[in-house]
């Protein structure tokens, strides 16, 4: 773990919220988009989906309900949230903001070398 | 969601702890299977797979309690603290015990002693608006405070600017004639708008009407609330009816509510107006009043003392003779009454809070000595996840239960110790601080309790919390529980017991100040042999004895008559007993001497010859006693005390001088035929003052004091000595029965003293105790950490003294430097209560010592138990433990 790069505080809820917008999820299958989709190069520690999750249903940014799985296992399944998907929207252009801006002060400093 | 909806889902979360919690492990236990699965898809075995996909998962206690607060209430957690910190306690119920006990001590010894402090500071006066009352006296000389003459009182009464009303008052006696026997009764004698003045209306009937206390005035008086119960038996029809005093005639027209209490007069039975003038009142030269004012509004206490200053000083040049040098004395009357008792209660005040801080230090060290055997569980508690914050919580929270349990405990003492101190309180006391009824434990009891109770819950909770801050928790895990650790506290501990032994010390020193001044106190050389001396007062009504001849004749019928009783070897006869006040004072001017009209105040006492000669056995120093010739037929002799002798004629012999009134009137000029040796006529703590004696055949009065010397027991002879003055006439008024030894032991100055001893030295042992236990407790702790290391010295050949004298000698330094700090603040505080010490001074070195050798004794007893364990201990089985 010590080799791959944190996962930059604060953004554990937008990756889930935008992992969600696809399809309705349990954690566990959660925690396999993310690290499938990032090509294993985020990975969250697993467990701390959990308090994150119930944060995001207190904040009421996602649904949660229990259904049953493929392999006929009782799970309980996330879903997004009309709230949920707005909050998104906030999360991933103040993220798009601070990168763009991370950015160009690294270019600068490039730059000026 | 909004907060609204927020708040609904967490208590929708709380309704169903259950459920949530069963949803949350089976989710997570759900995502572990899984992960497992895939180990398990690439080869694992079940087992490793099943580790594998844990350790991925991350600490899943932790991850629960994490969730758990997303959705609790803060609350919720502190619940969860409060219910742990009581399942702590609740299996610890010795050290929870101890130390609710030694809070509810500290807490409530504070508390009860604040409720007087509250009761005197801010509401010593019992009636309305207290702030604008102001007591109004004269000032002379030699007195910064004394009686107004009834000449000066209604000048000032007409003159003044600053008072919107000036009332006198004074203190009489009258023989109140109930039924066959006459009883003497105190009463108070005021002018016609004292109870209008002082804000108190009566239960029933009718105040004082203005002009009632005018000389000729119709005779009416108003009856205490207790006099119309005990004496009326509450009837309503008792006003206007008509009671004898004294033989006159008086009319009944108000009684007084229950809680009326006038202070300086607190034993007043019955009140009536001045009216006729006394033989004093008569002269603007004879001071017999004091008065109590009422400030127009928008005037103060030094405007009022400017104004009557002013009117002192016009009278002063009006009448020189008798106004010279006499000026007004003017201050808050709450000044009058808690003035004398402000220096005892703060004392106390003090003494309580030391307590307070003893108790505390010795539950923080308690708490200390706790969390030392606790590190294991809180190390524990950390590697699972318990956020630093969370454990310090844990502790703050156990520290603030124990305070609340203590404040709860503490009240409940409070009360106890109030009702205690109130029942335990000289009547005397009672009477002097009237306030004192009002003592309870009520909402300024209950505030200073509860902010007493923060501070002790801060101190608690930060010990611990200053301790876990200061190391490392994996240190500990790893340590097992010994070493490096066990140093701290033993810095820690060592000085907190430091600060213990120092309070116990200023403590003991205060309490050992104050028992030898109250030996000096009650040894005093009063200058007079009090044993086998039965005394009591006599009133004789003027309507049997109307003149001073009658009275002479009483003397001698008296004397005989009580000579016939068994044991009884002589009989005194005197206008006051010894030991009583600085009062009946007497102008003198010394012919042959300059004389600018200054006032020589000398006090003046009436005695027959036996009272001086065979009764109090005064020492002659020259001259001669009184002798029965010594009366109005004979010429006016005097004998002078040595004080005066000394005051009035240096490197003179008196013997012979003329002394005379101020404007040497032939009838006033007597001759000094003797001197003796200072007898205690005034307060015990007071200075000898100047005294001349009077032949009492020369001064009759009606109201006078026996004094009878008996070879038997003077108190079994009380009894007879009032029949038998009764028999002689019913109508005599006969009282106040004491020995004159319990005279001494009772007069005021001895109980107040004796009150504030006995409560100091409650105190003191106290915490004497409290200090000695937190020694030992100190002391044994270090020994039982020790064991290891005791161990291996025996093992290596240490004797069993050398492990003693180790143990000792670490008790010995702890208690040495608490002695030494409490002697350096023992002496501080000694200068502090300065005005309640009497022939000690702060810095008495026998006592200090004697202190000092008493708690190390102490001391030393509770650290030779821990010690002696320790030179017990078996090295094999020590290092074996390990």
């Amino acid at each position: 773990m010590a080799n791959k790069p944190e996962l930059m505080p604060g953004t554990l809820d937008m990756l889930i919220l935008q992992t969600l917008k696809r399809a309705p999820l349990h954690g566990y299958g959660i925690a396999q988009s993310i690290k499938r989709i990032s090509d294993d190069v985020l990975t969250v520690e697993e467990g701390s989906l959990y308090p994150a999750l119930q944060r995001l249903l207190l904040q009421g940014w996602v649904k949660a309900e229990w259904k049953t799985t493929d392999t006929n296992r009782r799970a309980r399944f996330y879903t997004l949230t009309t709230a949920g998907r707005k909050q998104l929207g906030v999360e991933v252009s103040k993220f798009e903001q601070m990168v763009t801006a991370i950015g160009r002060v690294l270019r600068d400093v490039e730059e000026a070398r | 969601m909004s907060a609204m909806g927020r708040w609904l889902r967490k208590l929708g979360v709380l309704l169903s702890r259950e459920k949530f919690s069963g949803e949350l492990n089976e989710e997570m236990a759900f995502h572990v299977e899984q992960v497992a699965k895939e180990f398990e898809g690439i080869g694992m075995t079940p087992e490793a797979a099943r580790y594998a996909a844990m350790r991925r998962f991350g600490n899943a206690t932790q991850l629960r309690e994490r969730s758990h607060e997303v959705v609790e209430f803060r609350a919720e957690t502190v619940a969860q603290d409060i219910r742990y910190a009581v399942r702590q306690l609740r299996k610890n119920p010795g050290f929870t015990v101890t130390a609710i006990l030694m809070l509810a001590l500290g807490i409530g010894a504070s508390a009860a002693i604040f409720g007087f402090v509250d009761a005197a500071m801010l509401e010593p006066l019992p009636y309305a608006q207290p702030n604008g009352l102001v007591d109004v006296a004269e000032k002379a000389t030699v007195f910064p405070r004394s009686n107004l003459s009834r000449a000066d009182f209604e000048d000032w009464q007409r003159m003044n600017k600053t008072l919107r009303s000036l009332d006198a008052y004074t203190g009489t006696g009258y023989l109140l004639r109930l039924g066959p026997e006459s009883e003497p009764v105190m009463a108070g004698r005021v002018s016609d708008g004292f109870f209008h003045t002082l804000g108190v209306q009566p239960v029933l009937g009718r105040d004082f009407r203005p002009g009632e206390d005018k000389p000729g005035a119709a005779k009416v008086v108003m009856l205490a609330y207790g006099t119309w119960m005990m004496r009326f038996g509450g009837r309503r029809d008792a006003i206007g009816e008509t009671v004898g005093l004294s033989g006159d005639p008086y009319t009944i027209v108000g009684v007084l509510p229950q809680n009326f209490v006038f202070q300086p007069r607190a034993n007043a039975e019955l009140w009536t107006p001045l009216g006729d003038k006394n033989g004093c009142e008569s002269r603007r030269s004879c001071h017999d009043l004091y008065a109590v004012g009422r400030l127009r509004d928008g005037a103060t206490v030094e405007m009022a003392q400017a104004d009557l200053q002013q009117i002192a000083a016009e009278l002063a040049i009006q009448y020189p003779g008798s106004n010279k040098d006499q000026g007004a004395s003017v201050q808050p009357m709450s000044e009058l009454i808690v003035g004398q008792v402000r220096p005892i209660l703060l004392t106390l005040l003090a003494g309580a809070g030391l307590l307070l801080v003893i108790a505390c230090v010795n539950v923080a060290s308690l708490l200390l000595v706790r969390s030392e055997s606790r590190r294991r569980e809180i190390a524990v508690r950390g590697a699972l996840g318990a956020t630093p914050v969370r454990l310090v919580r844990q502790f703050v929270t156990e520290g603030l239960l124990l305070a609340a349990a203590g404040c709860g405990a503490g009240l409940l003492t409070a009360a106890c110790l109030i009702g205690l101190l109130k029942a335990l309180m000289p009547k005397l006391m009672l009477d002097e601080a009237p306030f004192v009824r009002n003592v309870g434990v009520n909402a300024h009891t209950a505030l200073f309790a509860g902010g007493v109770t923060m501070l002790a819950a801060l101190m608690l909770a930060l010990t611990p919390v200053l301790r876990l801050a200061l190391k490392d928790v994996h240190g500990a895990l790893s340590e097992g529980g010994r070493g490096a650790a066990s140093r701290f506290w033993r810095r820690m501990g060592a000085n907190l017991v430091v600060v213990e032994l120092t309070i116990a010390m200023v403590l003991l020193a205060g309490a050992g100040l104050l028992t030898k001044s109250l030996y000096r106190l009650l040894h005093v050389d009063v200058g007079f042999d009090a044993a086998h001396v039965a005394t009591v007062q006599v009133m004789a009504p003027e309507t049997f004895y109307p003149k001073s001849e009658n009275w002479v004749h009483l003397y001698p019928a008296i004397r005989n008559r009580l000579l016939g009783l068994p044991g009884v070897q002589a009989v005194g006869i005197t206008s006051d007993l010894p030991v009583q006040c600085n009062c009946d004072t007497d102008w003198i001017r010394i012919a042959g001497k300059p004389f600018h009209g200054e006032h020589n105040e000398v006090m003046e006492r009436d005695a027959n010859p036996e009272y001086l000669a065979t009764v109090l056995k005064a020492r002659l120093v020259e001259g001669r006693i009184f002798t029965d010739t010594d009366d109005l037929k004979h010429p006016r002799v005097t004998i002078i005390n040595e004080t005066m002798a000394k005051t009035y004629f240096p490197g003179e012999d008196p013997l012979g001088k003329m002394i005379g009134n101020g404007n040497l009137d032939a009838t006033s000029m007597r001759q000094v035929v003797g001197v003796i040796a200072d007898i205690r006529e005034n307060a015990l703590d007071d200075q000898a003052w100047p005294t001349e004696y009077f032949s009492i055949y020369h001064e009759p009065d009606n109201y006078f004091a026996l004094a009878v010397r008996t070879a038997g027991d003077e108190k079994a002879l009380l009894p007879d000595l009032v029949k038998a003055v009764r028999a002689i006439n019913p109508n005599l008024g006969v009282n106040e029965e004491i020995t004159l030894v319990e005279q001494i032991e009772n007069s005021p100055t001895a109980v107040i003293h004796r009150f504030v001893t006995w409560l100091v030295g409650g105190f003191a042992a106290t915490a004497l105790l409290l200090g000695v236990v937190g020694l030992y407790g100190v002391v044994a702790y270090s020994v039982s950490q020790r064991t290891r290391e005791i161990g291996v010295r025996m093992a290596l050949g240490a004797q069993r003294s050398a492990v003693h004298r180790l143990i000792l000698k670490e008790a010995g330094w702890l208690t040495g430097i608490g002695i030494a700090a409490g002697l350096g603040c023992s002496v501080g505080v000694g200068l502090l209560m300065k005005s309640l010490l009497f022939g000690v001074r702060s810095w008495d070195v026998p006592t200090l010592a004697g202190v000092a050798g008493v708690l190390g004794l102490f001391a030393l007893l509770a650290s030779f138990i821990p010690a002696r364990r320790a030179a017990r201990v078996n090295p094999v089985e020590a290092l074996r433990a390990e």
